[in-house]
């Protein structure tokens, strides 16, 4: 299935250099990849994985491993950030 | 230094300056800066004062802390009865102005009255002058504080001052120190004008003294910075991106206005973002930001210095805009560009810096655009009347408006009424995304809930400043709660609004409170104060200050229904992202929120209430 990683802020580091101008990794992966998949996956460091975001939607620490994606889901990660 | 226990009085109209002791039991009551000196304005002014005639009295203020060694205390703000709102107008300003002003010796400067000729107000220490500043009418911000350094022979004196949106009444018109930190909001720049007063230039030698506790001060201040400095938002986050970083937040969400609310989500945001920021620009190679910046005595340093590209149409011909100047903050980043569906970031950056180099308030100001181009692809204005073609999308218009505005020229004096004003003259009041005519910040009220709230009720006109409840309901700050519920709102609300109120009160920056809470500021206000500075007093300050500013609202005309959101925010629902299908439940949260404040369903204080918090 086709899903979308966006990554934020520092962890752009952590994108390909295609993605970098649009923070946006379309990708193909197996069915049932899980948000704590795809941070696995990634190695993306814990303390950079801040707010996690589905279909714009918040997913807690503790949900990450059990939420599965599905086709066209869009993955946005951030490290602590703020604003105002 | 805590308090400097001076105030210094300026009657304009019979130019003298005078010094008061400041009244210690307010202080004891109502801390500083916002709470203080609102205090004062409320007990001086009649409520229904026209805000724009000499009845009306300006506030600078700042806190105890304002000047010290605690991380961000270098804030003023200036409080009067705003013209934009006609309710109090309370706008917060960091640089260092602040902290000159307390090192001059002075806790606040209250000017009354109006010159019959343009003055500016000269501090240095005790010696206070009102001096002639016809020299200065119709210059910049930018120009005024070189004349005055100029004329001064001190590179190091502070300027607060106006720029020619300020003389000419536009009702968001800011005061702008330090080049481009700016007391933004609600158009306290236009009752400067309104008082031909330009500028205040201070310079202050006394140092800092007159801690209660100077040790221990100076021990909590070192701890509470430790916080600061190993949180990763106050830490890493903010000084890396700045506030800029929320953009591709709060569009993913979906709760970025954008094309004056008719949508949640704007496709540009990503090209108008810190991440776009950051990265090298095709012309030539360069990066639009080139450092962050911190205010007097900050160890956060969220601000943004940028450059513009300069072969962008908006700059080739005008070097003096090509240096390094401050850049695109969020707020300014959403209302020049996706309330108006513009991604140009180079014309956002210009826009911006129009907004600093003329003193007015990108965020209403934007927002006004917003209304414009709707009303122009509505056909309601025209090409002739405008004198551009204004599309949503538009950089074109957006920049031209913007020097129209700044230089009070065509429909820029329009513009410069605000979206209200100008929705009403022609004809759609309803288009106008405000409340009691203060344009709305850069969160939308369907996709986050608490801040519709926060809007209607804020005392100074739609503000996120007064609860920041996007803390909570994006950020999980201090906990994470749903922002597409209503529920648990106006408890939440109130809670960021009574802490903010306090923190708006000594002299700190509000962004601290993405590590403290207020528990981290209290041993740091009781280091510094004499006197008993408990969680349960500051808490109680808090709701005292709220209270205070809505009973000036409430007499000077504020009813319950003034209390609301624009009806497209109530009827037409979000179009996507995860708020799709959602209207702000603002109805449901204003009834519980009265209850909460003990309030009546009018919206107010009852006497129980009035009494508890010895008002
Ligand atoms: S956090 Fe930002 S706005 Fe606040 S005092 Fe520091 S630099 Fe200024």
């Amino acid at each position: 299935m086709r899903v979308t990683l966006k990554l934020y802020a520092s962890l752009s580091d952590f994108l390909p250099d295609e993605a970098k101008r649009t923070n946006e990794w379309p990708m193909d992966v197996p069915e049932g990849t899980t948000v704590g998949d795809m941070i696995a996956r990634h190695q993306l460091p814990a303390r950079l994985v801040h707010l996690v975001l589905v279909n714009g939607h918040f997913i807690p620490p503790v949900s990450r491993d059990a939420r599965a994606l599905v086709d066209n889901d869009v993955l946005a990660i951030w490290p602590p950030v703020a604003g105002g | 230094m805590a308090w400097t226990r001076k105030i210094l009085r300026v009657n304009l109209t019979d130019r003298t300056c005078k010094s008061e002791p400041l009244n210690m039991q307010w202080a004891q009551d109502y801390l500083g800066q916002r709470g203080l000196a609102t205090k004062y304005l409320v007990s001086e002014i009649d409520p229904k004062v026209d805000p724009l005639s000499p009845d009306n009295k300006i506030i600078w203020a700042t806190g105890p802390l304002t000047g010290t060694m605690a991380s961000t205390g270098g804030r003023y703000s200036v409080v009067t009865k705003g013209p934009l709102t006609g309710a109090i107008a309370c706008s917060n300003s960091g640089g260092y102005f602040g902290a000159e002003l307390k090192f001059a010796g002075w806790d606040m400067v209250i000017i009354e009255g109006r010159a019959s000729s343009p003055v500016y107000l000269s501090i240095e220490n005790d010696k206070v002058e009102i001096r002639d500043a016809s020299h200065l009418w119709g210059k910049t911000v930018w120009e005024t504080e070189e004349a005055i350094k100029a004329a001064h022979q001190d590179p190091q004196v502070r300027v607060s001052c106006i720029g020619r949106t300020g003389e000419a009444g536009v009702l968001y018109a800011a005061i702008v120190n330090d080049l481009h930190r700016a007391a933004g909001r609600s158009g306290v720049g236009a009752v400067a004008g309104s008082k031909n007063l330009k500028a205040l230039v201070v310079r202050g030698t006394l140092g800092v003294g007159n801690l209660a506790n100077p040790k221990e001060f100076m021990k909590v201040t070192y701890e509470k910075k430790k916080i600061l400095k190993e949180n990763a938002v106050t830490g890493q986050g903010l000084p890396t991106y700045g506030t800029q970083v929320l953009m591709n937040v709060i569009n993913e969400i979906g709760a970025m206005p954008t094309r004056n609310h008719k949508d949640v989500q704007f496709e540009g945001a990503r090209k108008i973002s810190a991440e776009a920021m950051h990265e090298p620009r095709e012309s030539d190679g360069k990066a639009q930001l080139v450092n962050n910046q911190g205010c007097f005595g900050c160890t956060i340093a969220c601000g943004r210095i940028s450059k513009i590209d300069q072969t962008h149409y908006t700059v080739v011909n005008s070097p003096k805009y090509w240096g390094a100047s401050g850049g695109l903050e969020y707020e300014a980043a959403w209302s020049l560009g996706c309330a108006n569906g513009v991604d140009d970031i180079e014309a956002l950056q210009y826009a911006n810096m129009l907004c600093n180099e003329d003193g007015f308030d990108p965020i209403s100001f934007g927002a006004t655009i917003g209304a414009v181009m709707e009303l122009y692809e509505m056909g309601v204005l025209t090409k002739e009347e405008i004198g551009i073609e204004a599309p949503f999308g538009s950089a074109r218009a957006l920049t031209f408006l913007a020097e129209q505005t700044a230089r009070g020229e065509g429909f820029g004096k329009i513009v410069g009424l605000g979206s209200k004003r100008l929705c009403e003259k022609y004809g759609h009041p309803e288009l106008s995304m405000s409340v009691k005519g203060q344009e709305f910040p850069a969160y939308d009220a369907r996709g986050v809930q608490g801040m519709g709230l926060t809007y209607a009720t804020s005392n100074r006109g739609a503000c996120h400043l007064r609860s920041y409840t996007i803390s909570s309901e994006v950020l999980g700050i201090p906990v994470k709660t749903d922002p597409l519920t209503t529920e648990g709102k106006p408890a939440l609300v109130k809670a960021f609004q009574d802490a903010t109120a306090v923190v708006d009160s000594s002299g700190l920056c509000v962004f601290t409170t993405f590590a403290w809470a207020l528990s981290d500021i209290q041993p740091q206000l009781q280091a510094a104060c004499e006197g008993d500075w408990s969680m349960e007093k500051l808490d109680l300050m808090g709701e005292r200050i709220w209270n205070m500013e809505r009973q000036f609202n409430n007499a000077a005309g504020f009813t319950r229904k003034d209390d609301d959101l624009p009806p497209r925010l109530k009827n037409e629902a979000a179009k996507a992202g995860p708020a799709k299908g959602l209207v702000s439940g603002i109805d449901k949260m204003i009834p519980e929120y009265y209850e909460l404040r003990g309030w009546d369903t009018e919206g107010r204080p009852t006497a129980e209430t009035v009494a508890r918090l010895g008002l």
